[in-house]
């Protein structure tokens, strides 16, 4: 299937050219903002690693290392998160349109969301709504997993994606009739759903880190693994692959990152789909590369978007969910085109 | 939601059979309607007023009225028609005497509506056509939106006032309005230069000088930082938390008390708010979330705080 692929040269010079990438994504995300800050003062601030250099006012260094630096980490993580969760899943599910919320881990993070806002205690939004977004991504998909996992038999991928499917009607089902019975918390929901980078801090790095480090690097690990699973179940239980164990472990995964990045940035459609999908038209169908070129893409697809977000209507914002399609579904589009042009 | 299909075949099909018996004798009154609003008689029905619905009749007194809009109800009870008012919706939280109850102004049901016979509902704006659904249950139904400006409100209480019957108490309570906010424009210091952030919730939504709430802080000459995003967010942009920090306001404004749990103290625990001169000078002020969001006899009591707040400002800073 690829052996322009493995022949190694390629796949590093394309690993080069993501970590390239990833750095000047996080550099315009310090750079670019509502607030003028010279370049010149940015590297002497980042010099300094986090300091006050001379120069330079406590509001600027105050800004960058408590509301820049921050909101890229976290805008990279969720990327990262989003795009290695679509990739596994487009695998094992081996249905390109599969998407870290496929399995209900969007209707369980709004239901979880929407009991925070309008049942939890007033004064600990800011706590509750990201933990209860976390668990309901965990139960939604927990639900979905359990429920499908047993039906079906040797088309195991098929009934899960079923059950998810169901699952996150029910879900919305119920989300939808407690917004009704509480309709003044309406807009905090819907505003959480479009995505909140605007209000990121440390906080949020440190709520996402631990899951999405663990999450990433375990898909990672299993990356050769899913070129064998997308042949076929069966296939690749005659090559002495455990199907469903190797399922069960990606799901968990995908799962636990793509809880993370809800639970901090809400939902943001699009980027597990289209970051995989462009990964592959670039360096082929093998996710050898596939996996960690959409971890550095990902990442750096959200950090710009996250610029454009906070830059285009300045002083105002854009919410993020919005700009990743209306900016990466024509990106897609010319890398979809060009690349039929070419074979 | 599953309301609103209903309501709307109800509309429907009561339209299709009124037209059939060859209705529309709503059409013959509008001729006598100036003659009307220019009777100060209390007892003077029928009287036309003029609503977001267009005009509308009113044979004899109402004693029957359902209040959907919590700015309604406000104005209902303080123009002393508080009597007639027999169930308002779940959100009409002032005055404490309001017969609150479960019925939604956010929802509408037509059905639950007319359960309770009103002979008046007086409803804000809502996204289905609850006006004509109820007209056509043969319950007059009087649309009084969301005011953009502060004469408007004024007109809405006026107007309430000839439906109900209390003309002349709804006049002296505009009179006494106008008269509270001409002496708090009068002892504003416009000359300060007080800048203001206005947050309508935690992800720093805010209000331009367009909206009804920034005209309020417009006529005690602040100055709004939300005013240069104002392009094409309708009047409530959503800032950049960086931009907030380097506007460096003198006095923040919290409409999100009750939504959104914000006070002083988690506000001054923000990442960086703490440079911001407000959080660092006691400038930062919780207001109530309902007062902010309606536009009745309570908006002057919303001024008088924000003078007053902008007043201390001005004090500790002289």
């Amino acid at each position: 299937m690829s052996t322009l692929v493995s022949s190694g040269s390629p796949r590093s010079r394309a690993t080069l050219i993501g970590v390239a990438v990833l750095i000047a994504a996080i550099l315009a995300g310090l750079l670019i903002g509502p607030v003028r800050i010279g370049a010149a003062n940015v590297f002497r601030w980042l010099v300094s690693f986090g300091g006050t250099p001379a120069g330079m006012s406590e509001q600027e260094a105050s800004i960058l290392a408590e509301l820049r630096l921050p909101r890229v980490i976290v805008a990279g993580l969720v990327g990262a998160s989003l795009a290695a969760s679509g990739a596994a899943y487009q695998a094992v599910f081996r249905n390109p349109l599969a998407d870290p919320y496929l399995l209900g881990a969007a209707a369980g993070a709004g239901l979880g969301a929407t009991i925070a806002v309008g049942y939890g205690p007033a004064g600990a939004i800011d706590v509750t709504v990201p933990i209860a977004a976390f668990v309901g991504a965990l139960v939604g998909v927990g639900l979905a997993y359990g429920l499908g996992r047993s039906s079906l038999g040797g088309r195991a991928g098929t009934s899960l994606v079923l059950a998810g499917v169901a699952v996150a009607s029910f879900l919305t089902a119920v989300q939808t009739f407690l917004q009704q019975q509480r309709s003044e918390t309406l807009r905090q929901v819907y505003t959480w759903i479009l995505g909140r980078l605007g209000t990121t801090g440390w906080d949020d790095v440190w709520l996402a880190l631990p899951s999405v480090a663990l999450a990433v690097t375990t898909l990672w690990i299993v990356r050769r693994l899913l070129d064998v699973i997308e042949v076929g179940d069966v296939e690749a239980q005659s090559l002495g692959l455990n199907v469903t164990r190797l399922r069960l472990v990606v799901v968990l995964a995908a799962s636990l990152a793509t809880a993370a990045a809800v639970a901090v940035a809400g939902l943001i459609g699009f980027v597990g789909i289209i970051v995989p999908h462009t990964v592959r038209l670039l360096v082929g169908g093998s996710y050898r590369s596939v996996l960690p070129l959409s971890v550095l893409f990902g990442a750096s697809f959200l950090i710009i978007v996250d610029v454009l977000a906070r830059t285009v209507v300045a002083p105002a914002e854009i919410p993020i969910g919005v700009i990743t399609a209306l900016v990466g579904a024509p990106f897609f589009l010319v890398v979809l085109r060009r690349n039929r042009r070419a074979t | 939601m599953p309301h609103r299909p209903l309501a709307a075949l109800l509309a429907v099909l009561l339209a299709v059979a009124l037209a059939a018996c060859g209705g529309g004798d709503d059409a013959a009154t509008p001729a006598t309607s100036s003659a009307a609003v220019e009777t100060t008689e209390a007892s003077a029905f029928p009287v036309t007023v003029e609503a977001d619905n267009g005009s509308l009749t009113l044979e004899e007194q109402p004693d029957a009225i359902i209040s959907l809009s919590p700015t309604a109800t406000e104005s209902l009870f303080a123009i002393g028609a508080g009597e007639q008012v027999i169930a308002v919706d779940d959100q009409s939280n002032f005055p404490p005497e309001a017969p609150m109850t479960e019925l939604s102004g956010f929802e509408p049901n037509a059905e639950a509506i007319a359960g309770y016979e009103p002979d008046l509902v007086v409803f804000a704006t809502e996204p289905g056509d609850l006006g004509s659904a109820l007209e056509t249950l043969g319950v007059t139904a009087l649309q009084l939106d969301a005011a953009p400006a502060l004469e408007v409100a004024y007109e809405q209480i006026e107007q309430l006032g000839l439906a109900t019957g209390h003309q002349a108490e709804a006049e002296t309570l505009v009179d006494g309005m106008r008269s509270q906010v001409d002496e708090l424009v009068a002892g504003a210091d416009p000359s300060a230069g007080l800048s203001f952030y206005y947050e309508l919730d935690d992800t720093f939504y805010s209000v331009t000088s367009k909206t009804f709430i920034g005209q309020l802080f417009e006529l005690l000459g602040l100055e709004n930082i939300a005013d240069a995003a104002g392009g094409g967010s309708g009047g409530y942009p959503q800032l950049s938390a960086e931009y907030i920090i380097e506007s460096d306001p003198d006095l923040i404004f919290l409409a999100d008390t009750k939504c959104c749990g914000q006070s002083r103290e988690t506000v001054s625990g923000r990442p960086g708010w703490d440079q911001i001169a407000a959080v660092s000078d006691g400038g930062v002020v919780s207001l109530d979330d309902d007062v902010a969001s309606r536009w009745g006899p309570r908006v002057v009591d919303l001024l008088l705080e924000i003078a007053t707040a902008a007043g201390a400002v001005e004090a500790e800073a002289a």
